[in-house]
Formats: structure tokens, C-alpha cells, sequence
């Protein structure tokens, strides 16, 4: 594919209310043909276009792997940064301007797995950010290991005997770690994963959407795979989003169903920027840099 | 007053509030208007163990603490034991002589033992008010009035502890100060106090402080001695001066937060050592290559791995030349004083934006965690401030904007998210001009050519920008010392005491050490003489660094690595020996054991 040497990137004028198409990025993705990503893709673009505001509102954050490719394919400020660490850069983001939306998108195993520090801390913390996890229970671009959501007994490139270990629950653990919206969604249901996400975006606080995203290339094939999930998957009936122990219930059940939908929402907590006074004046970024000489000769005073 | 240089050290268990009396006792002199350097050689323990804190004060600019001991206070039977042999010849030892059995055995100088029970009657057996009966009695040797201790006590104790602690504390005090002018001879030396007063801070509180005169808005720690100071400091006063600082689970998380925040406009700092710099790595390298400009803090102590967790060294200067894979444009500098390390901040944030890259400061214990008197109105909080070619409003560029322009200084036009107008993504991948990747299918070799040239001349315009270091001293010397960082004072005064004695000497020392212009810095080290590079550590990173930079290649060795920093005659001994023998390395012997 020939590419133009110096392709502008021009924020269009948009006309009327912002559509899907006004957040498509200059850049195809380069998924296999097939890949849940691009339900994915096509969900976040449709759920930032219904938010209302401008492209340059929008920060798009992620690591690496297949689907942390991701930013490159929407129009926003982006951040393509190391594997694991997006949830760390995206918060000092979110510190540094709390008025832009940040979303940070990837994989199991950027998020799962050497992002697994940050996971934890960050739902902790709940820092109002969209985590999607485009989650697809393999290594991806590294040609096919197991990750930490493979299942037992799965013959992978580094499991050739069968997985021996226990795929962790990754909604589990974001209600138990302290995250205040959890959802599970299937990447080939693009109006309830829209809806999830501009409700994730929508909602004041950490907000997590683990999302079955099927692997067409290191899982079988598209049809075996699309065929195992299509008739796993079920949404969740009759269940109370606000209460966190049956949100529990519902993230450990097993069996061979997999439950989709919200889990859990709790409105009751402030996050973690809306608690921070320093932020009440604006965003930092936007501050003037100096401190005054009265606030230095103060400074000295004390030391004195 | 006379010229005087006199040095006063407490020592005992942690626990028994050595640093609480060194503190006051500092500020005492401080508040007197005195030049102080104050230096703690302590254990990484909360109670156990031992720690010994030095207090030099001076007629002259101090600037570490010194070579002798002329008053010695020691809390414990350990620390007498100890330190009995460091009291230089004509000095004194305060000791508890409820605690020993037998006088200490030196004819040499004034022993004055005091009874905690006879001066306080207090029947705890933490003996909680030594320190206090202590420190009166040593103010009282140096001629030191008793309401500036007792102005101390009232300020640490009033708010926290109330009254009825205060009173004890103040009898205690009295009744100490009284026993001493009864039945010790004072020093000759008596301190006046002088105008103005002074204000006293460590190195780790400077560097604080000269991030936000900077404009820091954004500081992530994990905490980890010895930076931990600059946590200490950022956190109280964070809220005041408009500053987001936050404590993260790890120092990857630290160093990536730091990322964001300098990203999206912030100008954003952090501190560790050696350790957490390690986990630090692999950002840093992100930060070069997404051209966010950041200040990272190493405050070195002795390696390697969890090493001498409170102990001095030099030893992280390979490991921050060659932090995270690839070549990146990035700035190292090692601040040559506590008060350079106020200064060195905003120099450093303004050399990181304007050229778009990582800047880390490489310093130690000894400067971190020393501390020192300052002329209040010598901070400058209004800094010079260049955030470069920043773009923050629409219209800044006309329609097409390309993130990683190719430009002749290197140096792209960097807009922050928000700005209307100027989406990008920026990319650990190797990009494109516009931020789209090279990597993946659409590598291509001439790209990666253009992006890593136009990245790498930024290093020219720094290597422009940071000034060689100077020649200290007589031209025409017979030895040159040659150190870099913190131990800028001990070598000067090293070179001071060997010209007195007779030896010319003159010194070169290094604070801006990456990129290093080389034509610059040879041209001072042709000036030098015999050379003898002076450092903190086993390997001389420093002399193969510049042999390596310059193709200079020093004539010997003064090198120390057991965690103790350097005292001024261990650098003077050094060099006789040096000159003396057909040896080109020496390692000074440390006599205080703590």
C-alpha cells in the first residue's frame, strides 16, 4: 500500500452533530480479515461520535499488541505507548487535562498480563477513564502463546502439552479491585458494545469493558471460533447492577455459558480526579507555571 | 569573630531522636546566621543500630562535612565506645555517665559526663529528654544562648505534644545548660549571632523546591531512600502550590504517569534510585522516542541491586548513559552542590522542552540527604522559563500539521491533546513525520533513516547549549583533581589544603556530563596537570566515560565504594600518595565506622 509521504491530519469542520465516520482514522487497520477488533473499532468510533464533542476532546490510549493498534485508526489525539503501561500513561494524562475523555484500549495480555500491577491499582484508584480490553485469549502479534485469559488444557505455541494454568476472571476482578463500572461485551454485538461504551464514558469514574474479541488467526479459524462464542454468550436478566455481591455472583458463575452485559455500576463514589482539589482551579496543563514570590518567600520562612 | 571551622557530632541509637537534635541544633545555628553542612551516617532500620550526625560549622562557605570532630556527643554506651577515638585532640565528649561503670580513657581532651537521673529526674527508662540535656550542654561549650534552644523546643513540641511536654523539656534544658557552665570549660571558639539569619534545607528539599520554582505540575514517587525526601516535600505542599502529586504501586508506573502528564501539557517530574531507575528504564527510552520532554531524578546510593540502601555512592552513571535500548536524545547532568540542585531543575525543564526528550539527574545521598544553610533571598523563584515550540491554541499552525516534522535543529512543533487542530498520535513505534508507524508492513528503511537523523541532531543543539566545565585554581599547577557531581566541595577544599601545604593544585569538575561537547572539554583538560580523577565508586565509571568521550585518560585514582562519602584529607592523602608512588590508584581508609 503506497502511502503519501506527508499525509495531513486535518480535524474537518463537523457539520451538525459528529457521526462514526467523522472518527475513522487516516489509517486502515491491519487486523486479520475477520478480527473481533474491528466490531471493537467500530463500536468506540459510533460511542465517541453520540458523546458530541470534538476529535481533539478525545484522547485514545494503549500499549502493544494486535489491538493496541488501535489509536491510529481514530480520528483523536492518541498515545501508541509500551506494552502494559497504557493504563499508567493514561492516568497522568487524565491528571494533566481532566476535561478531555481518555480512553485506553488493548489486549489480555498488555492488560492481563504485564500490565497486571497497573490493572489492579488503577481500578483502585478510580480514575475516571474507559478501559476496553479487546480480549482474545492469546498472544496475537507474537504468533500465538497462551495469555492469562487462555483456558485450561489449550495447545497454544508455548502451552504445546495444554494449558496447565488458570485463566484469571478479569471481571472478577475489577469489581473486587475497586472499579466502579464493569461490563462484559462481545465484540460482534455493535449496538449493546456502543452502548456500553458511551455509558463507560458517560460514567464519573473507572470504567471497564472486557470484551470477547475473537482471534481469527491463532484460535482455529473464524468459524470455529465465532461458533464457540455465538452460542456461549448470554446477557445477564433481571440482574441489580448496583448491587456489588451479586455482581460478584454473577462474575465467578461457571459453566459453559459466559454472561455479557453490565455487571456492576456504582454511582456513589467520587473519582479519584473529581476528589482532587488541585483540579478544581482547571486543568494543570492549562495553569500558569511560576509559583509566586510570596508563596516562595513562604517556602523559606518555614525553613528558617 | 575570628575565622573558626568547628564541627559538633551526636551519636546513638535510632530512636534516641539523633535527627531531631541534629535538626535543632542546625537550626540554632542557622537561626545564628552560621554557615552549616550537616551530614547523618545512618542504617537502613527503624529502631536498632546506630547513627551518627555531623554538624560542621564554619566562618567560611561549608560545603561537606569536613575532617575533624571537635565536640562529640554521644546518647549511648555504643556511641561512646565508638566515637571515643574520633574527638580531635583539644575537644570534648558528652556522654550519660549513668551508663557506664568506668571513665572513658583519653587525657587528651574535656570529658564532660552528665547524669540523665540528676537532671531530670525522670523515671523513664526511654530516657525521651537526653537529647535535649545533650544538646543544651553542647550550646553551652560553644557559648550558644539557651532561648534559642528552648524557642526550638516550644515550636516541636507545643502543637504535638502540649504543655506539660514542653515544660519538662524546657527544665531539662535549663538544668543541663546550668550543670555545664558550673563544671565544664567552654570552647575557645564562642559563636555570635550574625545577620541575617540563615535558612537550612536539605539537598532533596532543593531539588523539590527548584521543581516547582520550575512549574512542576505533575510528581509521581514510589518511595525509595534517599529520594524519598523530594516525596516528603512535594506532598505537603502540593495542594498549595497547585502541584498533582501521587504514590504509585510501582516506579513503572511512576515513570509512565510522568509520560502522560508531560504529554498533555504538564510539565511533570520524578525521583528514585538506582533500583527504581532500573524499573524506570524502558519508559525513558519512550519518552525519547515520543519526544516528551520529562526530569527524572536519581538519587544514587551504593549498589549494586538493593545494595547500601542508606549509604552513598556514585555508581549509577552507566546505568543512566545507557538507560532503555536504542540511541535517543537525552540529557544527563549531576548538580555540584545542594543549592546547584535548586538551580538545575529549571535549567534542566528548560532543555527537555525545548528539545523534546528525557532529562535525568544524576545525584547522590550525600547531596540528597545532606543539608545546608542558605541567604533566604538567594532562591530565585521566578526562573527563566522556555517551554519551546509548544502548541496549545488552534490556528498555531496553518491547516497541515505533522507531529514529527523533519527540521534542521530536529526539534518539531509539539502540540498538546485538546489543542483543536492538531490530532496525532504519537507512537513507541518507530513514525513517521505525521506519527504513523514505520514499523509493521510499512517499514521502510530510508523513513527510519530520516526520523532517526532529524531525532538525533537535537543532540547537537544541547550539546551547544550545555557549558564545559571550568578550570579551577592556578593554570600552571602541579596536580590536577578532576571530579564530577556532588563531590564538588570536598575536592575544592581538598585542592585549598594541598596548595596550603604546598602543592599547586588546581580542579576540573563536571556537572553537565551528557551529551559532552568534546572539543570543548578537551581544550580544559589540556590545561591539566598531573591528573587524578576523583569518585565514588569501584570501577571509575566516570574516568572511563570521558576517556571514552574525549580520549583523555587520567594520570591516577582516588576512588572510594564503601558507602561513606569522601572527607577532605582521604582526597588530599590521595594525592601525595599518588605523586609519591609509582601507583595510580588509591583508596582512602574511612576512620568513622557507624
Amino acid at each position: 500500500m503506497a502511502r503519501s509521504a506527508r499525509r495531513a491530519r486535518r480535524e474537518r469542520p463537523v457539520q451538525g452533530a459528529p457521526t462514526a465516520r467523522d472518527f475513522k482514522g487516516d489509517v486502515s487497520p491491519d487486523w486479520c480479515a475477520g478480527c473481533g477488533d474491528v466490531g471493537v473499532l467500530n463500536a468506540l468510533q459510533g460511542a465517541y461520535a453520540k458523546l458530541g464533542r470534538g476529535n481533539h476532546d478525545h484522547l485514545t490510549v494503549s500499549g502493544i499488541g494486535c489491538s493496541s493498534n488501535l489509536p491510529g485508526y481514530v480520528k483523536t489525539y492518541g498515545m501508541h505507548t509500551l506494552h502494559g503501561r497504557a493504563l499508567a500513561v493514561a492516568t497522568g494524562a487524565k491528571f494533566a487535562n481532566h476535561e478531555l475523555n481518555v480512553v485506553v484500549t488493548g489486549g489480555d495480555g498488555d492488560g492481563y498480563g504485564i500490565g497486571g500491577n497497573h490493572f489492579i491499582h488503577t481500578m483502585r484508584k478510580n480514575i475516571d477513564l474507559l478501559y476496553i480490553v479487546m480480549n482474545n485469549e492469546t498472544y496475537g502479534l507474537t504468533v500465538g502463546q497462551a495469555s492469562p485469559t487462555t483456558i485450561v488444557g489449550e495447545q497454544t505455541k508455548s502451552t504445546p502439552f495444554g494449558n496447565l494454568e488458570t485463566p484469571l476472571n478479569p471481571v472478577a476482578m475489577a469489581i473486587v479491585a475497586g472499579a466502579t463500572y464493569v461490563a462484559r461485551a462481545y465484540s460482534s454485538d455493535g449496538p449493546k458494545l456502543a452502548e456500553l461504551m458511551y455509558n463507560g464514558m458517560q460514567h464519573k469514574g473507572f470504567a471497564f469493558i472486557d470484551v470477547i474479541s475473537p482471534c481469527v488467526t491463532w484460535k482455529g479459524g473464524a468459524r470455529v471460533i465465532f461458533d464457540y462464542w455465538k452460542e456461549r454468550v448470554q446477557y445477564l436478566e433481571g440482574h441489580d447492577t448496583s448491587d456489588r455481591a451479586a455482581a460478584i455472583e454473577q462474575a465467578v458463575k461457571t459453566g459453559h455459558e459466559t454472561q455479557l452485559g453490565l455487571f456492576y455500576h456504582d454511582t456513589s463514589r467520587q473519582s479519584l480526579d473529581e476528589m482532587e482539589p488541585v483540579l478544581k482551579n482547571g486543568p494543570i496543563a492549562h495553569q500558569p507555571l511560576s509559583i509566586t514570590q510570596e508563596q516562595g518567600d513562604a517556602i523559606v520562612q518555614r525553613m528558617m | 569573630m575570628a575565622k573558626y571551622d568547628f564541627a559538633i557530632a551526636l551519636g546513638g541509637a535510632p530512636g534516641q531522636g539523633i535527627e531531631t537534635a541534629g535538626e535543632s541544633v542546625s537550626q540554632i545555628f542557622a537561626r545564628y546566621g552560621l554557615n552549616v553542612f550537616t551530614y547523618t551516617a545512618y542504617q537502613s532500620l527503624i529502631r536498632g543500630g546506630h547513627s551518627f550526625l555531623t554538624i560542621r560549622i564554619s566562618s567560611e562557605p561549608v560545603t561537606n562535612h569536613g575532617d575533624k570532630l571537635d565536640l562529640i556527643v554521644a546518647l549511648d554506651r555504643g556511641s561512646l565506645e565508638k566515637h571515643l577515638p574520633h574527638v580531635s585532640p583539644g575537644g570534648a565528649l558528652i556522654y550519660n555517665s549513668d551508663d557506664v561503670k568506668q571513665e572513658p580513657e583519653r587525657d587528651d581532651i574535656q570529658l564532660c559526663p552528665i547524669s540523665y537521673k540528676e537532671l531530670t529526674n525522670d523515671p523513664d527508662r526511654n530516657k525521651r529528654m537526653l537529647n535535649v540535656c545533650a544538646s543544651s550542654v553542647a550550646l553551652q561549650l560553644v557559648g550558644v544562648d539557651l532561648s534559642m534552644l528552648e524557642d526550638i523546643i516550644i515550636r516541636a513540641f507545643l502543637k504535638r505534644k502540649g504543655q506539660a511536654v514542653v515544660d519538662a523539656n524546657v527544665a531539662a534544658a535549663r538544668a543541663s545548660y546550668n550543670y555545664a557552665a558550673e563544671h565544664f570549660t567552654p570552647f575557645d571558639v564562642q559563636f555570635e549571632k550574625q545577620d541575617p539569619p540563615l535558612a537550612f534545607g536539605s539537598g532533596n528539599m532543593l531539588m523539590a523546591m527548584g521543581g516547582a520554582s520550575a512549574g512542576v505540575k505533575f510528581y509521581a514517587a514510589y518511595p525509595m531512600s534517599p529520594s524519598t525526601g523530594i516525596l516528603h516535600w512535594m506532598a505537603p505542599n502540593a495542594r498549595d502550590l497547585g502541584i498533582i502529586v501521587r504514590q504509585c504501586e510501582d516506579e513503572i508506573s511512576v515513570i509512565n504517569m510522568v509520560i502522560g502528564a508531560a504529554h498533555t501539557g504538564a510539565r511533570a517530574m520524578c525521583a528514585t534510585s538506582g533500583g527504581g531507575f532500573a524499573l524506570m528504564s524502558e519508559a525513558i527510552g519512550s519518552a525519547g522516542m515520543m519526544e516528551i520532554p520529562i526530569v527524572v531524578v536519581n538519587v544514587q546510593r551504593g549498589g549494586p541491586s538493593t545494595g547500601l540502601p542508606t549509604k552513598t555512592e556514585q555508581g549509577d552513571l552507566w546505568q543512566v548513559l545507557g538507560a532503555s535500548q536504542g540511541d535517543f536524545p537525552k540529557i544527563v547532568v549531576s548538580p555540584t552542590s545542594i543549592m546547584d540542585g535548586f538551580n538545575t531543575i529549571p535549567e534542566l525543564f528548560n532543555l527537555v522542552d525545548k528539545f523534546q526528550c528525557p532529562g535525568m539527574v544524576l545525584t547522590d545521598l550525600y547531596l540528597a540527604e545532606g543539608r545546608t544553610t542558605f541567604p533566604p533571598d538567594s532562591i530565585n523563584w521566578q526562573p527563566k522559563i522556555d517551554r519551546g515550540e509548544l502548541i496549545t491554541e488552534q490556528g498555531q499552525t496553518d491547516g497541515e500539521y505533522l507531529r514529527y516534522q523533519i527540521t534542521d535543529s530536529g526539534i518539531s512543533p509539539r502540540a498538546i491533546p485538546g489543542t483543536p487542530g492538531h490530532m496525532h498520535v504519537v507512537a513507541t513505534d518507530d513514525h513517521d513525520e505525521d506519527g504513523g508507524l514505520i514499523s509493521d508492513e510499512f517499514t521502510n528503511p530510508h523513513k527510519r533513516r530520516d526520523i532517526m537523523e532529524k531525532r538525533q541532531r537535537k543532540m547537537d543543539g544541547i550539546a551547544e547549549r550545555l557549558p564545559p566545565p571550568t578550570l579551577e585554581g592556578p593554570e600552571d599547577a602541579e596536580v590536577t583533581l578532576i571530579g564530577w557531581g556532588s563531590t564538588h566541595g570536598v575536592i575544592s577544599e581538598a585542592a585549598a589544603m594541598l596548595r596550603e601545604a604546598g602543592t599547586s593544585t588546581n580542579h576540573i569538575h563536571f556537572k553537565w556530563l551528557y551529551p559532552m561537547d568534546e572539543d570543548a572539554v578537551n581544550e580544559v583538560l589540556a590545561k591539566s596537570a598531573y591528573s587524578i580523577i576523583v569518585e565514588c565508586n569501584y570501577t571509575g565509571q566516570f574516568a572511563r566515560f570521558l576517556r571514552g568521550e574525549t580520549g583523555f585518560k587520567a594520570d591516577s585514582h582516588i576512588r572510594k565504594y564503601d558507602g561513606e562519602p569522601f572527607m577532605p584529607h582521604h582526597v588530599v592523602d590521595g594525592a601525595r600518595e599518588l605523586l609519591n608512588s609509582k601507583t595510580d590508584l588509591y583508596v582512602p581508609y574511612q576512620e568513622i565506622v557507624v
